[in-house]
């Protein structure tokens, strides 16, 4: 139905269509990198993000089915992250355990939950979450449905320079980044590394299970098993190509969004020969920052000193 | 939101406490690091604490400060115990602590860390109201240090200072100070000292240091108290001591520095010829910008400077671990690029800075470790297969010969002490029969008298052999002692050279400045 009235603007379609995807597809990447921003300020990595996803994604879909309240699910989602978290900020703690290595178990730890207990979920039709509607000005369909705009995506919009405040002008932002750069003397301050580290990835989990039910609930607004196919490994890479900057955050995601969405933008108006190639342009995009950021001769700059160390 | 005004510190008092410390012991398990020393830090005095490495005054400071439970001892306020659970209970008495290893956050600003070691519950920070404030603070503090920098941008001198500043900020009447010179120059060193020294005198403050140097002990001290294998060796008044009767207290007989015997080498020939070399530090920045000198054999070529300008960089790329952008290094005539195969033909050995980190593999035995040049080559090697045995018996004679303590040659290396990781280091480096150029960086930094003189006396020995030493340290009293030329090295250019016989102090200090 959209790619029919798309079709009707011709070409003009191709730059709506991405700037509608950069706004749909880039609000769960904007929430996992946002959650991934916090938890790797402090000094923690946690790859299992991915799983946080798609816990997110199932229990938003499930409790907006069950009780017709998209924004219960919304909620759950948040909560069903914060537990996952506080797993991962629990066992990544402990003596001799490496981040990646419990991140990678979270992964399949997580997808697991999400598949077992989603299972009911896949056929029924849940309640979607509302949009606001900023094309009623225009007659023309197609831009009346590329400016549906979830409260979410706005929510995530205010997050991101809410963190960068947080990390420069509250004593908790300070902590924070004292942990995430030198444990020592974060230590010799007195402050606790383990719960500001706990609290720091129960918090950053907190926002990539909302980043699931952006997907369940919003778009693509179904909740299928591939439903995150790698975002929440992809947010890792973009916060990397972020420099651990909120605001930088924002417009990665942003940037993820729109690539993911030349495919269908493309394909909308006719375009089919390498369909498949341009849906993998998110993919290609990780790989192409991972190349350009990394270097034997330099370090990256912002990167928390004590990052994925065992300290 | 709280306003800023509103906020005191815990705790304000006009004149520094009386500190005492009584009967203290801490227990690890078996060890007894300390074992019931006593301690008097009177109001308005400077106080050293002296002692060999691992004679336990780390231990005590840590028990004062509250990072540590004693396991007996008690602690006096003005002549009421007091119960010290953690360094926030200390900052409360107005203790406060200066730490051998900074503990400012390096990827923030000095006004960033300054309103974070504050303990209060603010937890908005209103920027505009505290940088007005820390400006307020600065200028009338004795040190000056920019408060948007950031911590990774200054020199080691500045973040000395900062810390000590962190503690005045924080209105700490006793400060602790644990060896704050080590990273100094000694220009730098006095004046920190000198300041501090003046803020005792006018009985705002009371400083108990720990130092290993009798010259900073004799000029800025007035008493000391000394400790030997974690008991109560001695104290006094500084002015009643001799520098020999604080060394025979220290280490319980009379010891001197060995003396420098240089021989005089014929026939130098030019062993290393740096040319014209450029680097840039990890984050991009040069850092290294076109350094050129020559070593030859038999001498001892010393480069001095204030860390952070270039040394590190400059030892990376001669030890192989860092690749210059522009120009080449030459040795013994040829181009030398550090690979496994130019170092043993060229016979390069290097002891270079913090050698767990530079210089070792950490997980892997000392045995090993001692082994890491000769493992691949017969008598420790056939073929592809090596000979453990032979690697072991090799290691035994190196442990012997070179004293290192370890409780076998299968310990971990990281399992051993600062200054026996750095005499394996040396073992190994300085093992091989004809050694042409030896690159050392900072050898002696955080060792003791004893570890000190082996490793400077090694050092001269090389050299009377005929090796080309080329030495980086930020002691300019150990550059003076060994070098036979010495450069200074500033903003990564090299900017005084001199013979040793007619080096000026006063010429190389300014230098070491940038001036």
């Amino acid at each position: 139905m959209a790619a029919e009235a798309v079709q009707a603007i011709g070409w003009w379609g191709v730059p709506l269509a991405i700037i509608a995807g950069t706004m749909r597809g880039g609000t769960p990447f904007l929430f996992v990198s946002l959650g991934e921003c916090l938890t790797e300020k402090s000094g923690k990595i946690n790859l299992g993000l991915e799983g946080t996803l798609l816990t997110g994604a199932m229990a938003a879909y499930g409790t907006s089915y069950l009780t017709g309240s998209p924004w219960l699910g919304v909620l759950a989602a948040g909560v069903a992250g914060a537990l996952l978290g506080c797993i991962h900020g629990w066992l990544s703690q402990q003596l001799r355990v490496n981040d990646v290595a419990v991140g990678i178990a979270m992964i399949i730890f997580g997808s697991g939950v999400a598949f077992f207990f989603g299972k009911p979920f896949i056929q029924p039709k849940a309640t979607q979450l509302p949009t606001i509607d900023l094309g009623g000005w225009s007659d023309t369909p197609a831009i009346q449905a590329a400016l549906q705009i979830s409260p979410l995506f706005l929510i995530g919009l205010a997050i991101a320079p809410l963190m960068a405040w947080f990390f420069k002008s509250t004593r908790w932002g300070l902590f924070i980044r004292a942990v995430g750069d030198s444990p020592e003397a974060a230590r010799a301050m007195g402050v606790s590394i383990f719960k500001v580290r706990m609290l720091s990835v129960v918090a950053g989990s907190f926002l990539a299970g909302i980043g699931g039910a952006a997907l369940s609930l919003y778009y693509p607004g179904l909740w299928t098993e591939r439903i995150s196919s790698g975002q929440g490994l992809m947010a890792v890479a973009l916060v990397i190509f972020a420099r651990w900057n909120p605001i930088a955050c924002l417009w990665a995601s942003l940037l993820f969004g729109g690539a993911q969405a030349i495919g269908p933008a493309l394909q909308s108006i006719g375009i089919e020969d390498g369909y498949y190639l341009f849906n993998a342009a998110p993919y290609v995009l990780t790989l192409v920052i991972m190349i350009l950021t990394c270097s034997p001769k330099r370090t990256l700059s912002g990167v928390p000193g004590a990052l994925g160390t065992d300290t | 939101m709280t306003p800023a005004t509103a906020i005191q510190p815990t705790i304000q008092l006009e004149r520094p406490p009386d500190l005492q410390v009584n009967g203290m012991s801490k227990h690890f398990g078996s060890l007894v690091a300390l074992d019931t020393v006593s301690l008097h830090l009177k109001p308005g005095t400077f106080h050293a604490l002296l002692g060999e490495n691992g004679a336990g005054k780390s231990t005590l400071v840590k028990c004062i400060m509250g990072f540590y439970a004693p396991t007996t001892g008690d602690i006096l306020i003005d002549g009421n115990p007091v119960k010290i659970d953690n360094p926030r209970a200390a900052q409360k008495f107005g203790i406060g602590m200066v730490y051998q290893h900074f503990t400012s956050v390096p990827a923030m600003t000095v006004a960033e860390n300054l309103v974070l070691s504050r303990y209060d519950n603010k937890n908005l920070i209103n920027w505009k109201q505290e940088l007005e404030d820390l400006r307020a603070f600065m200028a009338t503090s004795p040190f000056q240090v920019p408060l948007d920098a950031t911590i990774a941008q200054l020199a080691a001198g500045q973040k000395q200072k900062l810390e000590i500043l962190k503690q005045l900020y924080l209105h700490s009447r006793i400060l602790i100070l644990d060896e704050p010179t080590s990273v100094l120059t000694p220009t730098e060193a006095d004046e920190v000292l000198g300041l501090l020294r003046q803020q005792v005198t006018d009985g705002k403050l009371s400083v108990l240091m720990i130092s290993h140097k009798f010259r900073e002990v004799m000029a800025f001290t007035d008493e000391i108290t000394v400790l030997r294998k974690g008991k109560f060796a001695g104290s006094g008044l500084v002015k009643d001591l001799t520098v020999p009767a604080m060394a025979e207290m220290m280490m319980g007989e009379k010891k001197e520095p060995t003396p420098v015997n240089k021989t005089a080498h014929l026939n130098p020939v030019p062993v290393l010829d740096v040319k014209d070399i450029y680097a840039n530090k990890d984050n991009g920045v040069e850092a290294v910008s076109g350094i050129s000198f020559m070593v030859n054999s038999g001498e001892i070529v010393g480069i001095a400077g204030i860390s952070g300008n270039g040394q590190r960089e400059l030892v990376e790329v001669l030890a192989g671990q860092r690749e210059p952008t522009t120009g080449e290094v030459w040795v013994n005539g040829e181009h030398y690029a550090a690979t496994r195969e130019e170092m043993y033909r060229h016979k390069v050995f290097a002891l270079p800075e913090e050698p767990l980190r530079n210089a070792c593999v950490p997980h892997m035995s000392v045995a090993e470790n001692m082994a890491l040049r000769t493992f691949d080559r017969p008598p420790q090697a056939k073929g592809f297969m090596l000979l453990l045995n032979a690697i072991r018996s090799t290691a035994v004679g190196l442990i012997q010969q070179f004293s290192v303590k370890t409780p076998s040659p299968e310990t971990p290396v990281g399992n051993l002490s600062g200054g026996n990781v750095q005499r394996a280091v040396l073992a190994r480096e300085l093992s091989a029969d004809h050694i042409k150029l030896l690159i050392a960086a900072n050898p002696c930094f955080g060792l003791d008298f004893n570890a000190v003189d082996f490793i400077h006396t090694e050092i001269v020995e090389a050299r009377n052999r005929g090796v080309a030493v080329l030495l980086v340290s930020e002691d300019l009293d150990e550059l003076l002692k060994l070098s036979d030329r010495i450069f200074v090295i500033s903003e990564g250019k090299l900017v005084y050279e001199s013979a040793i016989a007619t080096a000026d102090f006063g010429a190389i200090g300014r230098s070491m400045a940038g001036h």
